[in-house]
Parts: C-alpha cells; structure tokens; sequence
C-alpha cells in the first residue's frame, strides 16, 4: 500500500497541486489537508506547500500558524510524523515554532524566480536521506522573503548539530551562511525555500527534486511501520 | 465590589527589525535621498505602525496585554522588536 501524504491548504496556497503532482508521480497517495481541518486525517507524512497563505498578511507564515490544522500537524511531527514545509511551508514552520530562525526579504529586495544549485550538506533529514553529502542538485527557487536569519547561538547550534541539510551553492538571496534548508533537532521537520515538487520530471528542466521527495515517501513509509 | 469602568485606549504599536537585522527597505530609500538633493539624511529604517483601540481599566492592563499580543503575534521576536504607546481615547 502506498504512503499517504497530506498536503496542506491555507487560503493563497499556490503550489499544492505541484506537491499532489509530484507525490503521485513517485508512488506516494497525496490527499489536500484543508487549513480549517483540526486533524491531518491519518496521513503519513505532511507537505506545508508554497503560495502566499493568508496573503502573508502581517508576515509570511504569521496567521497561517494559527489555522486549526498547524496544531494538528504540530502533534503529528510531536510524535516524529516527517514534515516538510517548502517555501512559504518553510516560513508558516519557523511562525509556528517548529524550525527556529526566521525568513526576510532578500538582500537586494528582488522576487527571485530562478534555477539554483544546492549541495546537500546532511543526509539525515526526512528530505535527504535518499540523497548524499556533496550532491548538487538543480532546483528552482521562487520567493522574496527567502533570507534565513537567526540568533548566533541558534546558528552554532544548527551547525554542531548538523541540522542544515541544504546550502546554496552560489548565495541568491543573502541567507546566513548560504542556507537553504534546515531539520529540527529530531530531525523529522525540514524547511527548505527551493521547491523540490517543482523539479521532479524531465519536461520541468530537471529531476534533482526526485530523490529528495523520494526520501520523504521513504520517511512516511517507515512511520507506518 | 467596585469596579473600575472599562475606558478606551488608543494604541500605536511600531514594529522595527533589531538592529543589525539588515533592512534592504531603508538601506534603499537611504541610497536614493542624495540625488533628491537630501544629503544630510542617515539611519532610515523601515518598519509597521499597527493602530487599535483597547478598553480596559487602566494604561497598566493594556500595556501588559499588549506586550504579549506584541511577543506571541504582531512581532516576529527573533527578528522584530516593538515601541508600543498607549493614549485615553
């Protein structure tokens, strides 16, 4: 039987038919998860997807964490369900206290819509363990407030810990020390800005999301167990 | 038991990045003041006024209140901090 993810859906979500797409494309079962919901209805794994969830009104990702389902999805990675929170996914995840630091706008204050290149840094996350240190995979980003920061200590910490999972190899956007993607300390919840849903067949310019999606799945499949 | 009525408030919460949070937005206005010929303009930084109205008893509950409201929403802590001022309606 196939693993269950849920996606979720805030009002301004744009990018969760992309992560259902993907999903599908690599075996998983993707099923929508609507903001208003108070549970993640037994899925086994959850996708926090990009858009503009609430309008980012106030500050991305700062009226998405109070919709009834983050509690929910706050219990299911609680309990070590594996959750990925993909651009907005990743500011709504650092709102709602589940990866530390916050995301500002880009140095240089541009929207960037481009190709990146990201090196995987650690291959234990729920997004990476399917992939090795060293890779370098092309993934698009699509964001304005992209720019990791966080507390020096917060940063030490993230490193002696090996919780930064993704760096960007050449820095688009100002982030603290080239980050693209960070775990928890359980190392269940991953934040990243690039899209892997975006970079997961051929006719997209490239499959380098494959095999960090395909972790996801792998993590989903071992929660069932 | 006397009750003290409840009177409105006006309140001015301006939300700021810490300092050494870097702030493009000021950073940028600043770099175009010079060739509107204001060249003697430093320190621009952007920021949010938010604007409400409180009732409550006194000044005291409503800037207690309003630190938390400031601390668990209207502010991102690790990158924002607040001046909050409270003036009778």
């Amino acid at each position: 039987m196939s693993v269950k993810v849920g996606v979720v859906l805030f009002p301004g979500s744009n990018c969760e038919q992309d992560a259902v797409e993907a999903v599908t494309a690599l075996g998983g079962h993707a099923e929508v998860l609507w903001h208003g919901d108070e549970s993640v209805g037994g899925v086994d794994a959850v996708i926090v997807p990009g858009g503009f969830a609430h309008g980012d009104y106030l500050r991305p990702g700062a009226i998405a964490r109070f919709s009834p389902v983050m509690q929910a999805v706050a219990t299911f990675a609680a309990d070590g369900g594996p959750v990925v929170g993909i651009c907005n996914g990743f500011q709504v995840l650092t709102e709602a206290g589940l990866l530390p630091g916050a995301l500002q706008k880009n140095r240089g204050l541009k929207f960037l819509c481009t190709m990146v290149e990201l090196r995987v840094e650690s291959d234990r996350s729920v997004l990476t363990s399917e992939a090795s240190i060293g890779d370098v995979l092309r993934i698009p980003i699509n964001h304005f407030e992209g720019n990791f920061t966080c507390s020096p200590d917060t940063l030490a910490e993230l490193r002696s810990d090996d919780r930064i999972v993704l760096r960007y190899v050449r820095n688009p956007n100002g982030s603290i020390d080239d980050i693209a993607g960070i775990c928890n300390e359980a190392r269940n919840v991953v934040g990243l800005m690039p899209h892997p849903e975006r970079a997961c067949d051929a006719l997209l310019g490239s499959q380098d999301g494959a095999p960090l999606l395909r972790s996801l799945l792998a993590a989903a499949a071992n929660a069932k167990v | 038991m006397w009750e003290p009525e409840a009177v409105k408030f006006n309140v001015l919460v301006e939300v700021r990045l810490h300092p050494g949070i870097a702030d493009p937005q000021g950073a940028t206005i600043e770099r175009s003041l010079p060739t509107l010929g204001y060249e003697h303009i430093s320190g621009v930084s952007v920021g949010k006024a938010i604007r409400f109205v409180c009732d409550a008893d006194s000044e005291e509950t409503v800037r207690k209140g309003v630190d938390d409201l400031c601390h668990r929403f209207l502010t991102n802590p690790v990158i924002e901090d607040a001046t909050i001022t409270i003036e009778p309606a």
